[in-house]
């Protein structure tokens, strides 16, 4: 019976591996015979970053069952000090694939200690107030990399919040992050195998951290903070790391997303507020606290847009019906009912166990 | 010989009301003891300064002759008082197995990224964590619905599986409040006797609430009777519960 249990968390996790790899393989046969548009090429990329993304926030919000909308903050912080780190080194590090390890390495640990630092003292508010919190520190993020200038030259790095000509540069420096301007000529070193092989990573972190002592530390939290505590678990402790990891995972999101893209500005479209909600719609459409959901829910989404474009102006009507008609799917009694009755499931199984 | 707890000159107040006032107990190793009183007495007010929720306004608290007064509530559980709780208060989304394995979160262990990277002691130790949960289990016949969600079992077991998680904590004292709030005498019976065997087996020492006064009769060895947050009588069971004092404020004529 034991034996069972961890054979089945296995399976599950397997299953979720598998559909990804399974999904990877069809779609590069696909490129290669040629069925794929341009168009569609390039949404690889951003797909990877959002099913990391969704996959992280699930972390804060399903498990650790915490209400976070700072998450694109996050990745922003991620995104810059990944594309930092590759622009400066560029000339120095000429091996591509080992300079962007160590750019997304840097963009995790970057946004993960901002994540500690900012979840230290947020985590202590709950439900709606930890929400407007971390919306809130999600564009102070936003902002001051907006106004944020950094050259460099022969005399090393300069820093200013002024604008770029107070950086006091000498004659062959550089400007490097040019505030609201951001950072252009990144190199476009992310593609969709990389983003593949990172999303690989990052289920393997969450679910392994989701079956571990500390995952069940961290869902007992979510499930009853005074049992926990009454228990000896250190709650503070165990919200700090569910909430830093999650923080981090989604700057590895942002590092991927930066070296898509040849110019990297901060916009409100971008690593705002929307961005945040739509990671949540991800989340929440897919199932709280259902990793594989949240990895279906965000590749339809972000596909859907672009395959209804034909329809120009019924594109979003289309899309906010889908939404309503995912959200009843996954949530209305009914409908979970019917689904149960007619899953697949049951359909495979002999008549006998059915019964 | 020590007692286990010591219990000094305990009081608390919220705001203007005085919830308890010089509460004073010392519970041997070993003993069962009942705390016993009417409704907003401030019986579970002591269970909540005991384990730390609430911090005493004055009063010193000793267990197994430390002083535990003041400490967080992990800092108290560590320090060996695990509870349950009046309302039942399991991780409900977690299977049954995996309520008892939190309890056991600080005697089993392995890093983070032992648990992430799958290392060895990963296996090794989720092995014993497994093992010893189903002991737990199997004690109070829950062992068969090992893999259920806590929020699937039936009410009884509920209570029983909160008192197996509180025991995977290895604690010196257990605090038991109202566990048999919303049995049937079956089932009340049947506590006894699961109580009667922890005590025994696992060498515990026990606190318990209770308004069911067959559970306090039938097991405890000593009580002491609040009312209005202070003691109103205190001694051996016989002798506490044919109190004029306590017939008149708890028990009726």
């Amino acid at each position: 019976m034991k034996k069972l249990k961890i054979n089945k968390n296995l399976k599950d996790n397997l299953i979720t591996y598998g559909i990804i790899i399974i999904a990877y393989v069809i779609m590069q046969i696909m490129i290669k015979t040629g069925h794929v548009s341009s168009l569609m090429q390039g949404l690889l990329v951003p797909l990877c970053v959002y099913i990391i993304l969704a996959v992280s926030l699930n972390l804060t919000v399903g498990i650790l069952g915490e209400l976070s909308l700072g998450h694109a903050g996050f990745m922003c912080v991620g995104a810059f000090t990944g594309a930092f780190f590759s622009k400066c080194m560029q000339d120095i590090i000429t091996i591509d694939i080992l300079r962007f390890v160590i750019a997304i390495l840097i963009g995790a640990i970057s946004a993960g200690i901002i994540g500690l630092l900012i979840g230290m003292p947020v985590l202590r508010l709950k439900g709606d107030y930890l929400a407007i919190v971390t919306l809130a520190f999600g564009e102070i993020i936003k902002n001051i990399i907006n106004v944020l200038y950094i050259g460099k030259d022969s005399r090393g790095l300069h820093f200013s919040m002024k604008d770029s000509l107070s950086l006091g540069l000498d004659a062959e420096g550089t400007v490097i992050i040019n505030g609201a301007q951001g950072i252009t000529g990144t190199p476009k070193n992310s593609t969709f195998t990389i983003g593949v092989i990172l999303i690989i990573i990052t289920l393997f972190i969450v679910l392994n951290l989701i079956h571990s002592r500390d995952g069940r530390a961290i869902m007992s939290i979510r499930d009853n903070l005074i049992a926990a505590e009454s228990i000896g678990i250190n709650i503070t402790k165990y919200k700090l790391m569910a909430f830093s990891i999650s923080a981090s995972l989604a700057g590895i999101a942002g590092v991927l997303y930066s070296h898509n893209l040849s110019s990297l500005m901060a916009t409100p479209k971008n690593f705002g507020y929307n961005m945040s909600i739509m990671i949540l719609v991800f989340v929440v459409l897919g199932g709280i606290g259902n990793i594989r959901g949240s990895i279906i829910s965000a590749v339809i989404l972000t596909l859907l847009p672009e395959v209804l474009r034909g329809l120009s102006n019924y594109r979003m009507l289309i899309y906010s019906i889908v939404l309503i008609v995912m959200m009843l799917f996954n949530w209305s009694p009914k409908l979970i009912n019917l689904r149960e009755k007619y899953s697949l499931k049951r359909l495979f199984k002999k008549p006998k166990e059915v019964q | 010989m020590a007692a286990l707890l010591e219990v000094k000159n305990l009081g608390i107040s919220f705001g203007g009301l005085r919830a308890v006032d010089d509460f004073q107990v010392s519970i041997n190793k070993g003993q069962l003891y009942g705390l016993i009183g009417p409704n907003g007495a401030g019986k579970t007010t002591v269970f909540n300064l005991l384990t730390g929720v609430y911090k005493p306004s004055e009063g010193v608290i000793t267990l197994d002759s430390h002083n535990i007064t003041g400490l967080k509530t992990v800092e108290i559980n560590k320090a060996g008082i695990a509870r349950t709780f009046q309302n039942i208060r399991l991780f409900k989304e977690l299977s049954v197995i995996d309520n008892v394995k939190a309890g056991l979160h600080n005697h089993f262990k392995y890093s983070t990224l032992e648990g992430i990277l799958r290392m060895p002691s990963y296996f090794k130790t989720e092995k014993a964590m497994n093992e010893r949960a189903m002991e737990l289990l199997k004690v109070f016949e829950l062992d068969m619905e090992a893999d259920y969600l806590a929020a699937n079992l039936p009410y009884g077991k509920q209570r029983k599986l909160e008192i197996a998680r509180a025991l995977a904590t290895e604690p010196k004292l257990l605090l038991l409040d109202e566990p048999a709030a919303g049995m049937n005498p079956n089932e009340t019976k049947e506590l006894m006797d699961t109580i009667r065997f922890v005590r025994d087996n696992f060498d515990m020492t026990i606190l318990l609430i209770e308004h069911d006064m067959k559970l306090v009769s039938g097991i405890c060895e000593e009580l002491t009777v609040l009312n209005f947050g202070r003691i109103l009588a205190q001694g051996p069971t016989g002798k506490v519960l044919n109190d004029p004092q306590v017939i008149t404020a708890y028990l009726g004529e």
